[in-house]
């Protein structure tokens, strides 16, 4: 019987060390691509043969990026510039980089110019979904990410290989939401420092290894009597909730985390690749456009508040953490709106500022009280 | 009393004060900008108590298909711009951030149009300095050529007044090239578009109107780009900023007769400048500079005064020339709107059109306009100004300011800043002569 403490543990360690795990792999033999936050087609580089990574920044001394970005980016894309040049990625093969918003356009770049050592792969979504061409227009992006990765692997990808590809990120989709519906029935061991590390800690792994692991975790939850909650339960939305210090808070305040709407975590898994519908690249551009509920991807009428309202009543939680990912426009587009969807339906919710490279978090630990205390 | 006793009697300092100099009367072709500007809100004023409908676009959307339409449009970005430019932009700005909810970090543009929005919607009270010229939109037309941001802000309009959008998405474009799978994805929008948005208004296609029009707005673009070139003669015949005051017959009637007529005005006039030897910058013209973003609206007569104290004169900019914009069929148009904006091109492009202008217009320096409405502007420009420093061996100096919010603006660090640079255009110069 796998060991439940032992299975979370791993995957803590992953998502506080991703650099060991890169290192993981490096020793295998296998080639690494880094996959810039918030989308990228991990599914090419996969079936290629080669291990996806996720680059979702972290916390690092922003010194060199001071050459490179304004004091107005993100923190997310200053932390992601920054260990490029100090060289923290040496061993990735290349990094995929999706021109999403203004400053991942304008990343796309600086690294081609910044970082020479590692091949730059962009790629440009479209957001004009409603239009039937957006989907051969994607094909071809994904051919051109495609023949970009096979100058680095010497092969070309086959459709057989994209199609395991996919029935693998499928099962892990499938995997990542049942073990956020199970983690609610164990609100105990699954607090939500532990949460955010199986999320996290998905783009540490070739998904066929994360999902084994899931699957036991999961397991193992399932032996174990539902756990009554005594606490008050919340859901995020925004971009990402770290570090860790801030989810420290809702456990010192009883708060448990019941479900989120974050890039980092929940939106990754939200729409699996359709199982029929034409060959692989076509079924992944269609998963492109059946996205919903992402500040990133333009969508009509503002939907996240209704979604949040839906959410907070399938999980039962007392309100929303907005997670606003300091100076990230997308986000801050789409908040006025879903503040007044969750006002006119009498949700509480409180935003936390988030930014990867602050120091002292005190301010959020007294909102996360006062929060605590309105709901 | 007679006359004579009615005359006031100078005193001795009066009459020892030099005569107040003449105001420069207004060039032909500034007037007609006036009544074109004019004209654009009144028609749509007038549409609006037809009950027709009027739409609302992004600058650098395909302004020859509602023409084609005859449907009257406005410019959020344009009319924003104004209202920045006239300082009247503190009450929308206070409105969106305070009762709007909406976060200081975003586009000034898309703040004060919020804004504006929700008064015109009954959301909010703020008075209109312009009588409310820009009246409400009944559709949106959205193009992203320019960033990202105006999609999330033609969202937020579409939500807030409960209209549709009528999307092209242009792509950014990270080859050196518009992709040919961009240009079929686009025209394929186009071609949506046309059949939506005549189903919308009740307008016909007409595909003659809409080759006249073309060929209007290609005329258009060939005469601002002409005028624009005429500023490699030395001195150059207007000052560079002047420049900016035409933009909105580019930027709201690229497809209009009206425009025709401005443009050859201002060719004319640049021309007869040149033959006199004359030009309506001020001062000597002493350095020659390209000045790269918007315009910083709020501060443009601080901007100036500072650049003719030191006879800076800025011959070129990288942002007035989005406008020209060259085609001759809708694949053209396609391609055409994907790669109009340097915003949406790659560095090798953004580098590759800066390199020769600086090289056409003989500049011996570059200000670069760290504009905090503008991240797609600012996130790549330090990797910009590296580059291009080094390939053209030309100085540059940059300084934090806004296209619309007047709070992001140092006229101390402006002045320290230009200084600075003449220093380094002075040792040039005086390194060039000396041989």
């Amino acid at each position: 019987m796998a060991d439940l403490a032992q299975d979370l543990a791993r995957l803590q360690t992953a998502s506080e060390n991703p650099r060991a795990q890169l290192d993981y792999y490096l020793k295998q033999g296998k080639k690494v691509i880094g996959c810039f936050a918030p989308y990228t087609p991990e599914e090419l580089v996969h079936a290629s043969g080669m291990i996806p990574f996720g680059l979702w920044g972290g916390h690092t001394d922003l010194k060199l990026t001071k050459s490179y970005l304004p004091a107005f980016a993100c923190s997310v894309m200053q932390a992601n510039m920054e260990l490029g040049l100090k060289g923290a990625y040496t061993g990735l093969s290349a990094v995929i980089i999706p021109a999403i918003c203004d400053t991942l356009r304008c990343m796309t770049q600086n690294w081609r110019f910044g970082v020479t050592s590692i091949p730059m792969i962009p790629i440009v979504y479209p957001q004009n979904r409603t239009s039937p061409a957006s989907v051969d227009y994607l094909i071809s992006e994904y051919e051109t990410v495609l023949t970009m990765l096979s100058t680095i692997t010497g092969m070309m990808m086959n459709e057989k290989a994209l199609c395991e590809t996919i029935k693998i990120y499928n099962e892990h989709n499938r995997t990542m939401r049942e073990f956020a519906v199970t983690a609610n029935e164990h609100l105990d061991i699954i607090t939500p420092q532990v949460r955010h590390a199986v999320f996290k800690s998905a783009f540490f792994f070739e998904k066929s290894e994360h999902t084994a692991i899931l699957r036991e975790i999961i397991e193992e939850l399932k032996t174990r009597p539902v756990y009554d909650w005594p606490g008050k339960k919340v859901i995020l939305t925004g971009i990402m909730c770290e570090p860790d210090q801030i989810l420290d808070f809702f456990t010192e305040n009883k708060i448990a985390v019941v479900g989120d709407d974050l890039a980092h975590e929940s939106r990754q898994y939200r729409i699996d690749i359709p199982e029929m519908g034409g060959g692989g690249l076509k079924r992944l551009a269609l998963q492109w456009n059946a996205r919903y509920g992402c500040s990133l991807i333009h969508e009509i009428g503002k939907p996240r508040g209704a979604m949040l309202i839906r959410m907070c009543r399938d999980y039962g939680a007392a309100g929303v953490v907005s997670c606003m990912m300091k100076f990230c426009d997308p986000e801050e587009y789409d908040q006025p709106y879903y503040e007044v969807d969750l006002n006119k339906a009498g949700l509480p919710y409180v935003t936390i500022e988030i930014d990867q490279q602050n120091a002292s978090y005190e301010q959020i630990r007294t909102r996360i009280q006062t929060f605590c205390e309105m709901i | 009393m007679s006359e004579m006793e009615k005359t006031p009697v100078l005193s001795a300092a009066d009459q020892a004060a030099p005569a107040p100099k003449p105001k420069r009367p207004k060039a032909k072709s500034l007037l007609m900008i006036g009544e074109q500007t004019n004209t654009l809100f009144e028609n749509a004023r007038l549409a609006k108590e037809r009950g027709e409908k009027v739409g609302w676009s992004a600058s650098i959307f395909p302004q020859e298909i509602p023409e084609t339409l005859g449907l009257n449009i406005l410019y959020p970005e344009n009319h924003a711009a104004g209202i920045a430019a006239r300082h009247q932009a503190d009450p929308f700005l206070q409105e969106c951030e305070g009762p709007l909810g909406y976060s200081n970090d975003l586009c000034a543009y898309a703040k004060l149009n919020l804004a504006y929005a929700a008064v015109l919607n009954g959301e909010s009270a703020v008075e209109f300095p312009d009588g409310g010229k820009m009246v409400k939109p009944d559709f949106l037309l959205l193009t992203n050529n320019i960033c990202n941001q105006l999609t999330k802000w033609y969202e937020n309009l579409a939500r807030q007044m409960n209209i549709p959008v009528f999307f092209i998405d242009t792509c950014y474009n990270p080859c050196d090239y518009v992709t040919e799978t961009r240009v079929r994805y686009v025209r394929s929008q186009i071609d949506q578009l046309i059949t939506d948005l005549c189903a919308f208004t009740g307008k016909t296609w007409d595909e003659a109107r809409f080759r006249e029009v073309m060929e209007i707005s290609q005329r258009n673009s060939y005469l601002w780009e002409r005028a624009n070139n005429l500023m490699d003669h030395k001195p150059a015949p207007i000052g560079g900023f002047e420049l900016f005051n035409y933009m909105s017959a580019m930027v709201c009637n690229r497809g209009k007769k009206s425009t025709t007529a401005i443009m050859e005005q201002l060719n004319a006039e640049m021309e007869e400048h040149i033959r006199q030897g004359t030009s309506t910058f001020p001062v000597e013209e002493e350095y020659r500079v390209s000045w790269d973003g918007i315009a910083c609206w709020p501060y443009l007569s601080h901007n100036l005064r500072t650049l003719k104290k030191y006879g800076i004169n800025m011959v070129a900019s990288s942002y007035g020339k989005a406008w020209a914009i060259e085609y001759d069929d809708l694949d053209g148009m396609a391609r055409a709107y994907c790669f109009a904006s340097t915003n949406g091109d790659n560095a090798t492009t953004m580098l590759s059109r800066r390199l020769e202008a600086l090289k056409k217009f003989d500049c011996e320096g570059t200000i670069y306009h760290v504009n905090r409405s503008c991240k797609v502007m600012d996130c790549q420009m330090m990797e910009i100004q590296r580059q291009l420093s080094e390939m053209a061996g030309v100085p540059f100096t940059s300084f934090d300011g806004d296209q619309a919010d007047y709070r992001n603006y140092s006229e101390a660090q402006f002045e320290t800043r230009i200084q600075g640079l003449v220093e380094v255009m002075k040792q040039n110069k005086e390194a060039k002569c000396n041989g």
